[in-house]
């Protein structure tokens, strides 16, 4: 009996370490790419065992690397800026609407979740931000589009809503005022909540390329999703950009064309993908932190 | 609706605003408005950001029923009437990004929560030291953008360097042009989809495993069942609200098409349009490339008013059949 039960496990252990390489394979071929000698990328194509080991791709990037530097410039302060602000306001946002005394309460929860249900879409909202607000080339493009989202309010509104509406409401008895309460109680206690949404929110601004492909031209503001597009668009981005390759006088026909685009790839992604699975769990607790229906 | 006002929103104004008061209509809900200002200031710059953002965009879905010109404004354009959609819907590619932006949607959600229901049940019975490190695995994928996955889908089709043409050719057989073939790709994208996706649900489902009371599990073993009754029987019907909502929250998308996997997966070739275009991605090329305008609302417009009448739809139907588990 006890042996059947560890067969069994074993199998399905067994499995997943097979599943797991699998996940990881995809990502080990665009480092070992990344890592390959040109010259062997045209004799062999792309190989998860580098035929030739090289760090020419690296040392091209990294001999003049104002472009990736600036691009994590913009995504850092559009992340920082974005992520601070637009948690506030879910904040604000979610605490008047899960306040069961709020007299437009249930108006402002429609109002609000409306949006969930209902789009202007691409076209009005391009118009509006680039015709009516004259938001193109700025930084306002980045934050101001993805700033508040409804669904985030309503998980929000789902955890604040259990907090102990006694505390509230002994708060007013001593005369607190409503802005008082909200950030002398109400923010505190929702540590938890504000932690687990903040990451999510400043995960979706560090991986938005949506707003930078619309409304981002000036090269100074390119952040670095949009930078890989760019990239991923154009093999002939990094011989024809006349940063990388002026300045360093390279010999095009030398240039480490795939494993140069690779390597931005990896110095593009990889930080993020070393920070990101520390915070695994929040990413699956900002779903049920309060539930769906409130 | 007045009784549900508590008082403490505003006790000091509470005896002058009761039922029996004299003053007109008006003046009472001004009254009852003083009462909850302040609430309502903290609400201002969500409303006002939704205002702007989420509302006006909507006034300005009109653009679809006109000529959009850059120089005459939204106002401005002439009034075409429904040209737009006439136009739309005879041509082939209404009833093509239709097709593929439903049966793709449908394909994802299935083969993602059936992926990951098994994954998740699979996980709970594998209970080793382990488990933390199959979980970061399958995750991990979700922590890209669609942008590095195109790298990575890249690295794989490119036709004359990338890994599988040239493992075609090891085995003696013919490399194939992934990027100018739309025969694969009905195929390619739901894998892609699934890698990058079912780590998400697997540890969504499983945690939700984590939460079901192991006694049923204890009883169950008492009365002999098997692991496989166990999960049938037991996990699957105790996930069901979960399942239910995710399910919702899909049919309702159904009409919104996946921009990043279906935008740089392949690579926005025009060769393979007809198996990987979807409406999200017309809607895109028609403002940003072909520069319709028009033409580009009037789709967006169709897939928001069917995207709507899908979430009302579905979320009416599982209330009828559950209410439990309806969104609202």
């Amino acid at each position: 009996m006890k042996k059947g039960i560890e067969l069994h496990q074993l199998v399905i252990n067994l499995m997943f370490v097979l599943l797991s390489v699998l996940m990881v394979m995809p990502f080990a071929l665009v480092v070992a790419v990344s890592l390959t000698k040109e010259s062997a990328i045209i004799a062999n194509g792309f190989q998860f065992i580098p035929a030739r080991i090289s760090m020419d791709a690296y040392r091209y990037i990294l001999e003049s690397p104002d472009i990736i530097v600036r691009a994590y410039g913009v995504t850092t302060l559009v992340t920082a800026i974005g992520t601070a602000v637009g948690l506030f306001v879910t904040a604000l946002t979610a605490y008047v609407i899960s306040r069961r005394d709020y007299r437009y309460n249930r108006i402002t929860t429609f109002y609000v979740f409306f949006t969930m249900l209902f789009s202007g879409g691409l076209v009005p909202a391009y118009i509006l931000i680039t015709q009516y607000l004259h938001m193109k080339d700025t930084l306002f493009a980045l934050i101001l589009p993805i700033l508040l989202s409804p669904f985030n309010i309503m998980v929000m509104k789902g955890f604040m809503s259990k907090l102990p509406f006694e505390i509230v409401e002994s708060a007013k008895m001593d005369g607190a005022r409503e802005f008082k309460v909200f950030f002398a109680i109400i923010l505190p206690l929702s540590k938890p909540a504000l932690a687990t949404l903040g990451l999510l929110i400043a995960f979706v601004y560090w991986n938005d390329w949506f707003n930078a492909m619309l409304y981002i031209d000036n090269p100074k503001l390119v952040p670095l999703q949009l930078l890989l597009v760019r990239i991923l668009n154009s093999i002939e981005f990094l011989t024809t950009n006349s940063e990388f390759t002026q300045s360093l006088a390279i010999d095009l026909s030398q240039f480490p064309n795939n494993s140069a685009r690779m390597a931005i790839a990896v110095l593009a992604g990889g930080p993020m993908m070393i920070v990101f699975p520390f915070f695994q769990r929040f990413f699956v607790k900002g779903l049920t932190v309060g539930s769906l229906k409130g | 609706m007045q009784e549900e006002v508590h008082s403490i929103a505003g006790a000091d104004a509470a005896d002058s605003v009761g039922p029996k008061s004299k003053q007109g209509p008006l003046r009472r809900e001004l009254q009852l408005f003083a009462r909850n200002r302040e609430l309502f200031l903290l609400s201002v710059p969500g409303l006002l950001y939704k205002l702007i953002f989420a509302y006006l965009p909507m006034v300005g879905l009109i653009v679809a029923f006109k000529n959009y010109r850059y120089d005459k404004g939204i106002f401005g354009s002439g009034w075409v009437g429904f040209d737009n959609f006439k136009y739309l819907f005879t041509s082939d590619v209404a009833w093509r990004i239709t097709r593929n932006t439903v049966l793709y949607n449908a394909g994802y959600m299935l083969l993602t929560t059936c992926c990951a229901l098994l994954l998740a049940v699979l996980l709970n019975e594998a209970r080793t030291k382990w488990t933390k490190f199959y979980q970061t695995a399958l995750f991990l994928p979700h922590f890209l953008s669609w942008v590095l996955v195109g790298y990575i889908v890249y690295a794989f089709l490119n036709h004359g360097d990338g890994f599988l043409n040239r493992m075609l050719i090891s085995l003696g057989m013919k490399p194939i042009s992934w990027y100018q073939d739309s025969g694969p790709w009905p195929f390619i994208l739901p894998i892609v989809h699934l890698w990058k996706a079912v780590g998400f649900s697997t540890l969504i489902y499983f945690a939700g495993i984590m939460g079901i009371n192991s006694d049923y599990y204890e009883a169950a073993r008492i009365d002999g069942a098997t692991k496989l009754q166990m999960a049938l029987r037991i996990t699957v019907p105790l996930l069901s609200p979960l399942i239910v909502i995710l399910l919702i929250l899909s049919i309702g998308g159904m009409f919104r098409g996946d921009f990043g996997l279906h935008y740089f997966i392949p690579n926005n070739s025009g060769f393979i349009f007809p198996t990987t275009d979807v409406i999200d991605t017309y809607v895109y090329r028609a403002l940003r490339e072909v520069g319709n305008v028009s033409m580009s609302a009037a789709a967006g417009l169709y897939q928001s008013v069917v995207g709507l009448v899908l979430v009302l739809l579905s979320n009416g139907i599982v209330r009828k059949i559950n209410p439990e588990h309806s969104l609202w």
